[in-house]
């Protein structure tokens, strides 16, 4: 294996040698590639509500409106992070059946469900998830609705930035959108494998 | 007339095939186009700098590879190298082996489609299911994708729900909607009973050892939830230097091969699952493959390691919209496939001789890439390696008769009267049967043959010289 490391390494060296001078690094203002015109000025949860509706996604701010979103679409039986579920039970009717732990087993008995974001991102629309703050990786993509809990101070402003604070957690997930294909005919469909509805509830 | 190949493809495209690959491509880069100059001031600046960038990278695989594999193994993964299409299956195998693994659940990967690996799996004994909805459609159907972003862009929904009852998903229904959710649920529980989860990854980089794993469907979030084992495969040609240029290349990557802002999911792995988190892998490989890439680096094409495949150049390509995906017979078709393939094919490349030539080098292709990449010079440059080697050319007209006029004033003179001669004779007398086709639905126009002697003789015996 090591030989086979050697190998290429050598042929590497090998292809760049003959090269005068190899291309440089380019500097550049990571703000070029930043929609600035559209953050400057604006509240960035409102943003963020106007652009993930645009990817197809819902921004709630409260909780019982999320409750009715849900009671709307029958949506009854779900999984809710342990350490959220304090805050939202007294919100939650008796229609409702809450588990607080996820048995892989039993997927598709989650019709939803609720995790921690660890922030989102104003100008594409996106929720950021991590293992730090994703109590259960399938909890949060295996039921047909995801429901983000995004807090307002984390909210960046744009890709950029977002990059910048990636920190080192080694599973950090942006989700833009519902899951989606248009590999039939290029017809857009929602819900492949993961959630068919995203919804953030900025708190 | 013999064609060549390519052509002979083209020429043999079902209608209906022609004409949806044709509208897809279309809107999709009429979108992308919006976009990018809707939302970015000077989007061709930032094709330059991204290309700039990943030129950098390429340049010095051997300062960055080795600062990948550090990182990857300080974070807890293992790192392996593989040569060959054979050594990089060999070495998947031998991780699910000493596993005791049998299943394999399978993200989209072009690598993996390069090494044919969910083939060499299958003779194994090992099952590898691939799970984005359009391979997994290939898979059914043994068939092989199309298009780099849209695998099943030549199928239409009826073939797809007869695949589907064949393999017993469900009675004949061609709504869009119940295919993709017929597919869902048998998937879901795939990727729950698999030992092995495997992805590629868009880009690597240097600075953390980050890989970053773009897709639409969650396919690859899900092989990462649901298994306990990650194999990354990945050419090693994806480094890009520091974090901070993932920013530049995501913003225009899901603008260029889909028109979105971003993907759906973009996923940045580090390494394996944390120890708090209970799903994920607990172990997980890397394995880094050349195949091929070496020599392209040695080659003066180097350039084409730049490509971040995000399927722009097809759609934009007037050939490709006409001939589709599998005219190029290898597993990276249109504009980046015809620099590619033939180059990666190395003892096989006069059998893709053909590909650099099926282009009128219009140049549309390295205006949309988002890494800048100057294809039609690269074309060019494959077109003389073919002459060069001897490379056989077929359907292409003998240039000798043409070379004799064109250095003989005589014969020169004497053709021009024969020209003459062409005004009078019907066109079926033309000895060359692309012309005949041709002028079958056209009227020829006059020939007007050396009427610039004459009228330069005359202009000159006016101006008294
Ligand atoms: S060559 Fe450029 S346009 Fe074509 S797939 Fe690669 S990156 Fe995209």
């Amino acid at each position: 294996m090591s030989t086979e490391r050697e190998a290429i390494f050598s042929r590497i060296r090998g292809a760049l040698a003959p090269l005068h001078e190899r291309a440089p690094l380019p500097q550049y203002d990571a703000e070029i590639s930043v929609m600035r015109g559209m953050i400057a000025g604006r509240d960035l949860a409102e943003l963020l509500a106007e652009r993930m509706k645009r990817v197809g996604s819902i921004a709630l701010t409260d909780v019982a409106a999320l409750v009715a979103h849900l009671r709307e679409g029958k949506w009854l039986r779900g999984y809710v992070d342990p350490a959220l579920w304090p805050g939202l039970a007294p919100h939650f009717g008796a229609d409702f059946t809450v588990e607080q732990t996820f048995d892989r087993t039993r997927v598709d008995d989650y019709a939803f469900g609720i995790t921690r974001a660890s922030g989102a991102i104003a100008e594409s629309g996106t929720i950021i998830l991590n293992d730090a703050t994703t109590s259960r990786r399938l909890g949060s993509l295996a039921p047909w609705v995801h429901v983000a809990v995004v807090e307002r101070a984390t909210i960046f402003s744009d890709v950029t930035q977002a990059v910048a604070a990636l920190g080192d957690d080694r599973n950090v997930v942006w989700c833009t959108g519902p899951s989606k294909t248009a590999d039939v005919e290029g017809i857009l469909i929602e819900g492949v494998h993961g959630p068919g509805v995203q919804i953030a509830l900025i708190v | 007339m013999r064609f060549q190949q390519i052509d002979q493809f083209a020429a043999e495209l079902k209608a209906d095939t022609r004409a949806s690959v044709y509208q897809s491509t279309k809107t999709t880069h009429e979108k992308r186009t919006k976009l990018l100059f809707d939302q970015f001031t000077d989007p061709n600046r930032l094709r330059e700098i991204a290309g700039e960038i990943k030129q950098h990278a390429i340049e010095n695989l051997d300062t960055y590879l080795p600062q990948v594999e550090a990182k990857l193994q300080a974070a807890g993964a293992q790192v392996h190298w593989a040569s060959t299409a054979e050594s990089a299956c060999e070495t998947v195998l031998r991780i699910m082996r000493a596993r005791g693994a049998t299943k394999m659940v399978k993200a989209k990967t072009m690598v993996s489609e390069e090494i044919e690996l969910a083939h060499f799996l299958e003779k194994h004994g090992c099952e590898a299911l691939e799970t984005d909805l359009g391979e997994f459609i290939i898979q059914i159907d043994h068939d092989h994708p199309s298009h780099i972003v849209r695998p099943i862009i030549h199928k239409n929904r009826r073939e797809i729900a007869q695949s589907f009852e064949r393999e017993g998903l469900g009675a004949y229904n061609d709504d869009p909607g119940t295919i993709t959710r017929r597919a869902r649920h048998f998937l879901r529980h795939k990727y729950l009973a698999a030992d092995v989860g495997l992805t590629g990854a868009n880009f690597v980089s240097a600075e953390s050892g980050r890989m970053v794993i773009v897709t639409n469907e969650g396919n690859s979030r899900f092989c990462l939830a649901a298994t306990k084992c990650h194999i990354a495969l990945i050419g090693i040609e994806k480094i890009v230097p520091r974090d901070r240029d993932l920013g530049l290349l995501l913003n225009l990557l899901g603008r260029s091969g889909t028109a979105q802002d971003l993907t759906v999911y973009t996923e940045f792995i580090g390494g394996p699952k944390s120890a708090a988190q209970p799903d994920g892998p607990e172990e997980m490989h890397v394995i880094f493959v050349d195949n091929g890439r070496t020599e392209v680096l040695a080659s003066d094409c180097r350039d084409i390691l730049r490509c971040i495949r995000c399927g722009a150049c097809l759609n934009v390509c007037p050939v490709y919209r006409q001939a589709s995906g599998h005219a190029y017979r290898s597993v990276y078709p249109g504009p980046v496939g015809a620099v590619l393939s033939p180059l990666l094919a190395g003892e096989k490349f006069p059998s893709l001789a053909d590909l650099p030539k099926a282009s009128s080098l219009c140049g549309a292709c390295h205006e949309v890439c988002p890494v800048n990449i100057p294809i039609p010079d690269l074309l060019l440059r494959l077109r003389n390696k073919a002459k060069e080697e001897g490379v056989p050319s077929p359907g292409t007209p003998p240039m000798g008769a043409w070379a004799l006029l064109a250095t003989q004033p005589t014969v020169w003179k004497a053709s021009l009267f024969g020209g003459k001669l062409m005004n009078h004779l019907p066109t079926k007398m033309i000895p060359v049967p692309a012309l005949q086709a041709w002028a079958d639905k056209r009227e020829l126009p006059r020939w007007r043959g050396g009427e610039f002697r004459k009228w330069m003789k005359e202009r000159k015996s006016r101006a008294g010289l």
